[in-house]
């Protein structure tokens, strides 16, 4: 099992030595460890690998990530899992900002909360957040899902395109062009599939409401600048 | 004896003049505001109130057919394992697949590649046309992030953040829903037919301190290999580029107010931002001050046409300038072969600037498939390659005969002013007189 000890190994040697695994490489489990508050680690994974973080870590920590499992057994600084392609990152603790920022594919959980703007500009990311979510959250969020277990803070899905928000706590407010829409059975399936997958299957789907975009912004009317 | 009273002429408001009120009866008609493509229209100081000496009895010219002026130019010296050598110092800029057509795209690519150049990607992600006929290209990294991904990312040469540009240093873009086909629709994860909004601000970071921890993030999932670009729009050029320097660029790239963008606000495209003479000496002086000049590069952008706007810019400090209406022009946009067409959308060769709306004549700015398989991107790209030699050598023309056996080195020395503002601009005298504007007395 490759271990990589930040307090003494330097990041570039780290995130080279996961670009370097190949669908040929067997050793595929790798331990990080006193990662410190380290930004980028484990960025750029494109294959099939599981990461283990054991500690904190900064900025953008599974960035652009494709395919790769990565676990990180503290809180994550802001940007975890930006633009995640495919493949799962989990943060045991908290997240700060822009957790799962314009991703395009996989699963990002959060077990405790997600700073301001979790989601934002998701474009097929799937989030699961077990605590609160701060404000902003998934403003101008263009595909993809994000599931609340908690509260989430003012101008949810601000200037939303077609993602779906789930929120099963407070929401403080709404924003522009986004509005609470019917939950339908479709939606409870996928959430329950969600939920599952984040290991929170003990989660009741019905508690849920769901959330999405009015439309209305979609083509410009002076009549609707008032939102803006 | 009876009086007369001579007639008064008719006299139009020079404040309310005939654009100013066509634009009032327009706004009052659609409330909506004006939305085009290009630069600003407005004159500005620019490279023409600019002049070069040439040699004279204390300098020499080289001979010009006969002595080497040399044209090269690296990329990314800083930092970068594998900076860019470019033969000309005259890139193409960043302009959409999506603004534009996939044969446009696809003749920038070829065109710049037989110059030996290197061409950029835009607001919408890099296409596989655009990727196979570039040799160079750089993949700009944009707040939108539209189809962004890490494959591209490293099938890229170099990466470009865009902080801004010269025509809307501040705002964000805009694709409306006419020219949100299929295909554009699916590169950027939107619904077709709406009218697509790009993000002013970057998703995940703010301010430069973040941003030096997002280059980290770059240079690290690319494992260091490739040059990194900051762009931005004129505005504070000085800070803009000591900024960018912190931040861990190793090339910075500044668009003056004279830049094009697909679509924006005419209000913004004309009352946004600085003339790209106005920036030029600022950013320099800026690398100067860290002890950066020549280290990090400088590509300036926004109305360079000629040679003479290449060497007076390379002349003023930078390293490189890039070219984006320009191409465009070369490779037929607002050609008067299609004025029959310019006049039935109520406009005229030269002036036609709705790129917005998707039905450009020339097939350049669309993606209506009929008006786009209107550009032969062979032939269009030869034009682009052509256009881009033509100015190199009026380049080198004018730097043989200040003397200089290389581009770079054209300097301030070598320049005069016609006018007292772009003698402060620019920080040269006004032709005639030693007298630099803000720097010396008469």
């Amino acid at each position: 099992m490759p271990a990589f000890d930040l307090a003494a190994t330097p990041l570039r040697d780290l995130n080279h030595a996961l670009h370097a695994v190949t669908p040929k490489t067997n050793d595929r489990a790798f331990e990080i460890r006193n990662p410190r508050g380290s930004h980028a680690v484990a960025v750029g994974c494109s294959e099939p690998v599981t990461v283990a973080v054991h500690g904190s870590v900064g900025y953008y920590c599974g960035g652009m990530n494709a395919a790769a499992d990565i676990t990180i057994h503290g809180s994550a600084g802001p940007g975890v899992a930006e633009n995640m392609m495919s493949g799962r990152v989990v943060v045991e603790g908290d997240a700060s900002q822009y957790a799962g920022a314009t991703g395009r594919g996989g699963l990002l959980v959060i077990k405790g909360n997600a700073s301001s703007r979790c989601g934002i500009s998701m474009k097929g990311i799937d989030i699961v957040v077990g605590g609160n979510v701060g404000h902003m959250s998934a403003f101008m969020g263009q595909s993809g899902h994000l599931v609340v277990c908690g509260d989430a803070g003012e101008a949810l899905g601000d200037s939303l395109y077609e993602a779906k928000l789930f929120v099963r706590g407070k929401v403080k407010s709404l924003g522009a062009d986004c509005v609470e829409k019917e939950m339908r059975p479709e939606h409870l399936q996928t959430l329950e599939r969600l939920l599952a997958a984040a290991g929170m299957a003990e989660v009741e789907p019905a508690q849920f409401r769901r959330y999405g975009s009015a439309r209305k912004l979609y083509t410009f009317n002076i009549d609707n600048a008032d939102a803006y | 004896m009876s009086y007369h009273n001579p007639p008064t002429p008719p006299r139009k408001s020079a404040t309310f003049d005939d654009a100013s009120m066509a634009e009032i009866r327009r706004a009052a008609a659609t409330g909506i505001y004006d939305i085009r493509g290009g630069g600003t229209k407005r004159q500005v100081p620019h490279f023409d109130d600019l002049l070069f000496l040439g040699a004279s009895m204390s300098r020499y010219p080289l001979e010009g057919y006969r002595e080497r002026c040399d044209t090269s130019v690296t990329l990314g010296t800083r930092f970068a394992r594998k900076p860019i050598e470019l033969k000309i110092p005259v890139t193409i800029a960043g302009m959409s697949f999506g603004a534009l057509s996939g044969p446009a795209k696809e003749a920038l690519g070829r065109g710049a590649t037989i110059a030996g150049t290197s061409t950029t990607t835009g607001d919408g992600g890099m296409t596989d046309e655009e990727r196979g006929h570039s040799e160079l290209l750089v993949y700009q990294y944009l707040p939108s992030r539209y189809g962004m991904n890490p494959s591209d990312l490293r099938r890229a040469d170099a990466i470009e953040i865009v902080v801004g540009q010269g025509a809307k240093p501040g705002g964000g873009g805009m694709l409306l829903g006419q020219k949100i086909s299929d295909r554009v629709a699916e590169m950027r994860t939107l619904p077709k037919g709406i009218d697509q909004r790009s993000a002013c601000r970057h998703p995940d970071w703010t301010g430069p301190d973040d941003l030096e921890i997002k280059i980290l993030e770059l240079r690290e999932i690319t494992d260091w290999e490739k040059p990194i670009y900051i762009k931005v729009g004129g505005s504070r050029p000085y800070y803009d580029t000591a900024l960018a320097v912190k931040a861990g660029a190793d090339v910075v790239v500044i668009d003056g107010m004279q830049g094009g963008t697909a679509a924006s606000q005419d209000v913004f495209i004309e009352h946004v931002g600085l003339p790209t003479l106005a920036c030029i000496r600022p950013a320099v002086k800026a690398l100067q001050d860290l002890g950066m000049h020549r280290k990090v590069q400088l590509i300036v952008s926004g109305g360079i046409r000629n040679g003479a706007d290449v060497a007076k810019a390379l002349a003023l400090g930078a390293d490189a300038v890039s070219v984006g209406t320009a191409a465009l022009v070369a490779l037929g946009d607002n050609d008067p072969r299609w004025e029959a067409e310019y006049n039935a959308l109520g406009t005229t060769a030269g002036a036609y600037d709705d790129w917005h709306e998707g039905k450009d004549p020339a097939g350049i700015t669309t993606q209506d498939p009929a008006l786009a398989s209107r550009l032969d991107p062979v032939a269009a790209g030869r034009r682009l390659a052509n256009y881009l030699k033509v100015i190199t050598l009026e380049a080198q023309t004018i730097a043989r005969a200040c003397g200089h056996n290389h581009l770079h080195n054209l300097e301030p020395e070598d320049l005069v002013a016609l006018t007292i503002e772009a003698a402060a601009m620019a920080e040269v005298p006004l032709a005639g007189t030693t007298w630099i504007p803000g720097r010396t007395g008469l």
